[in-house]
């Protein structure tokens, strides 16, 4: 695992004298982390890794879970679902089973932090455990068109918590509390983000049989229908009328989920007979991940909707072009003409890819302005030093605070 | 001989965190309103965001309005005297603020149809205010030598506290540097010096960069 010192080279050693400082104001205070898994998941990727470095900065952070049986959590990804813009039935019953379980753990989970830090809908009614200490609520969802009956449901509970957190201004409406705006991050030292070798990189082409003689355009998502991979295919073979290349379009299993592997069906549908589109059913491989990245010539992101989009900032992070949908917080990655090209359609897509792969100079300076972006604004350092900073907050109502 | 100041220049650094207001803007006449209400601190947000988050370049306006105007609503015009609104010429948030309104108050005048563009669902305008966090660093500095030493190494959150936010959001009348060159150190020349270019233009390491010259060429002479 990572040590604090270890991201300097990467940062700047200023920024991590300031995450120094911040931490010395935080002494004495136990900041408790609650979530509903250990593994698996955005939040529990970014615990693992944030956890450790908070303790090693002299932050004393513990991380609990929730327990909860099957039907809750098939309650509480419908929630997921319907916040995310879905259209899913919500019954009386579903709201009866998230409280009969929520009673469970506010019986049983033990609050022992100064500042107690709730992350997504799954614990938020340990609220009502709430004393003297500070309690936030973390969303990492993007509820910007949240299903109205199930957003009212949980209102009750935020209204009750010091301060919410938001990973992009869309997702914000007026609230009786305080929220803040915390972008997600990746961890530039993780498997999925660290350098490669040049041998790893061909290794991993190989396996796949994929032969590096034309430029290779990829898109690495899951098969689901909001990550649009058959708008991916039909801008690709837009492309390919001009310019010979050849598609990456890599995820996860899709199994668990009867729509995805219903989207798989009509990717491997779309892309049959073509020997220059790759379809890789990718088990979780972080090394994996991150060589067909560098191996690209362009990244493509091409979601309908998106929480954050982190997979925009790992290519970045990589100086690789991308074009990307103008959607959820990847304009907050992507400054357009600047650091990527965004788009809003198939043939916006196509366009903008056609402009890379024939303007290699340009597309290069995108790549370089985009991990220096990211470098700025989205590595875990960041993400750290807000995370603290949210907590001293919760001690200060002021704009201008002198600690 | 370097003249050594009585009292040392003490470097801070400030760091800052986002806060959401929930308000949000869709035409030009609501983006005025909201502007003549919100917290000075959004104000101070979104017209100093770009050179915390673009450090190394500055592809946006200086100001976020101006990108908005400009890139969701096509009022180019607009977007460009929003853009080049002179900040440093501006003492006070509130001063800055008043240009602003007054700004697109006039352009509202003479081109009314402006006020119909309305933008996308998804690309309105969110208010966010800068909550600032001001803390003192180890770093102290009695005489240019020192003060050029921790210019080069210091976290450029100092450098951007000491010459933007100490300026505008503490009203101080110039920035700190300055200040301590010339009343500690009795050198008006270099204050007058610092004070003269314009650090809106500048990214921050290019700032940096610019200080660290001037101070060593004024050691040097």
């Amino acid at each position: 695992m990572a040590k604090i010192e270890d991201y300097a080279p990467l940062v700047g050693q200023f920024v991590i004298d300031d995450l120094r400082l911040l931490a010395d104001r935080l002494k004495g205070k136990v900041v408790q982390h609650i979530n509903s898994t250990s593994v698996g998941g955005g939040v529990a990727e970014i615990l693992h890794r944030m956890v450790p470095l908070l303790r090693e900065l002299g932050v004393d952070t513990r991380w609990d879970l929730i327990k909860g049986g099957a039907q809750f959590f098939d309650v509480t990804k419908k929630f997921h679902n319907v916040l995310h813009g879905r259209v899913e039935e919500i019954t009386q019953r579903d709201f009866d089973i998230f409280m009969e379980t929520s009673q469970i753990n506010i019986d049983e989970v033990h609050i022992h932090g100064d500042i107690v830090f709730v992350h997504d809908p799954q614990p938020i009614a340990l609220i009502r455990k709430k004393q003297d200490n500070k309690w936030v609520w973390r969303c990492h969802i993007d509820v910007s068109e949240p299903n109205k009956k199930v957003w009212d449901f949980l209102m009750d509970f935020i209204s009750l918590y010091h301060a919410a957190v938001f990973s992009a201004p869309s997702f914000s409406r007026r609230l009786p509390i305080r929220q803040f705006l915390i972008a997600p991050s990746i961890d530039p030292l993780s498997d999925k983000n660290k350098d490669l070798p040049q041998e790893v990189i061909n290794g991993v082409l190989a396996k796949y049989g994929i032969v590096r003689d034309k430029p290779i355009v990829t898109q690495i998502s899951r098969f689901d229908k909001l990550k649009d991979p058959v708008g991916v295919i039909e801008a690709f073979l837009q492309v390919k009328k001009y310019i010979d290349c050849q598609l990456i379009l890599a995820g996860g299993s899709a199994t668990d989920d009867p729509e995805g592997a219903k989207v798989f069906q009509e990717v491997m549908e779309k892309s049959k007979k073509n020997k220059d589109i790759h379809i890789l059913l990718l088990p979780q491989n972080d090394i994996e991940v991150n060589a067909l990245q560098r191996a690209s010539d362009v990244i493509l992101q091409k979601s309908l909707r998106e929480g954050f989009g982190l997979t925009v900032s790992e290519a970045l992070w990589k100086a690789k072009p991308v074009v990307a949908s103008n959607v959820g917080g990847i304009p907050l990655q992507i400054k357009h003409k600047y650091s990527g090209l965004l788009c809003h359609s198939v043939d916006g897509a196509a366009f903008a890819i056609k402009q890379l792969l024939n303007s290699p100079d340009y597309a290069r300076k995108l790549g370089e302005n985009g991990r220096e972006h990211i470098r700025n604004n989205f590595l875990l350092t960041r993400h750290l030093k807000d995370y603290m900073l949210l907590f001293l907050s919760l001690y200060h109502q002021e704009d201008l605070v002198y600690l | 001989m370097l003249a050594r100041a009585q009292d040392p220049f003490r470097f801070y650094t400030r760091l800052h965190l986002s806060e959401l207001t929930g308000l949000r803007a869709t035409t030009i006449p609501q983006l005025l309103e909201i502007i003549k209400e919100v917290p000075g601190a959004s104000i101070y947000h979104h017209t100093h965001r770009f050179l915390q988050q673009h450090q190394y370049l500055s592809p946006e306006p200086p100001n976020d309005f101006a990108y908005w105007i400009c890139e969701v609503l096509g009022e180019d015009m607009l977007g460009e005297m929003l853009a080049s609104i002179d900040t440093i010429q501006y003492g006070t948030i509130r001063d800055l603020r008043e240009k602003i309104v007054a700004t697109i108050e006039a352009y509202l005048k003479s081109n009314p149809t402006a006020k119909m563009k309305f933008a996308r669902q998804g690309e309105e305008f969110h208010f966010v205010k800068s909550v600032s966090f001001v803390l003192p660093t180890e770093y102290v500095a009695y005489d240019l030598k020192e003060f050029a030493e921790v210019l080069k190494k210091i976290t450029i959150e100092s450098i951007y506290f000491h010459v933007f936010e100490a300026r505008l959001r503490l009203e101080r009348s110039s920035n700190d540097f300055a200040f301590w060159i010339e009343t500690s150190l009795g050198d008006r020349a270099l204050a007058e010096q610092i004070t003269k270019f314009d650090p809106y233009t500048l990214t921050l390491e290019n700032l940096r960069r610019m200080l660290v010259g001037i101070i060593e060429r004024r050691i040097a002479s």
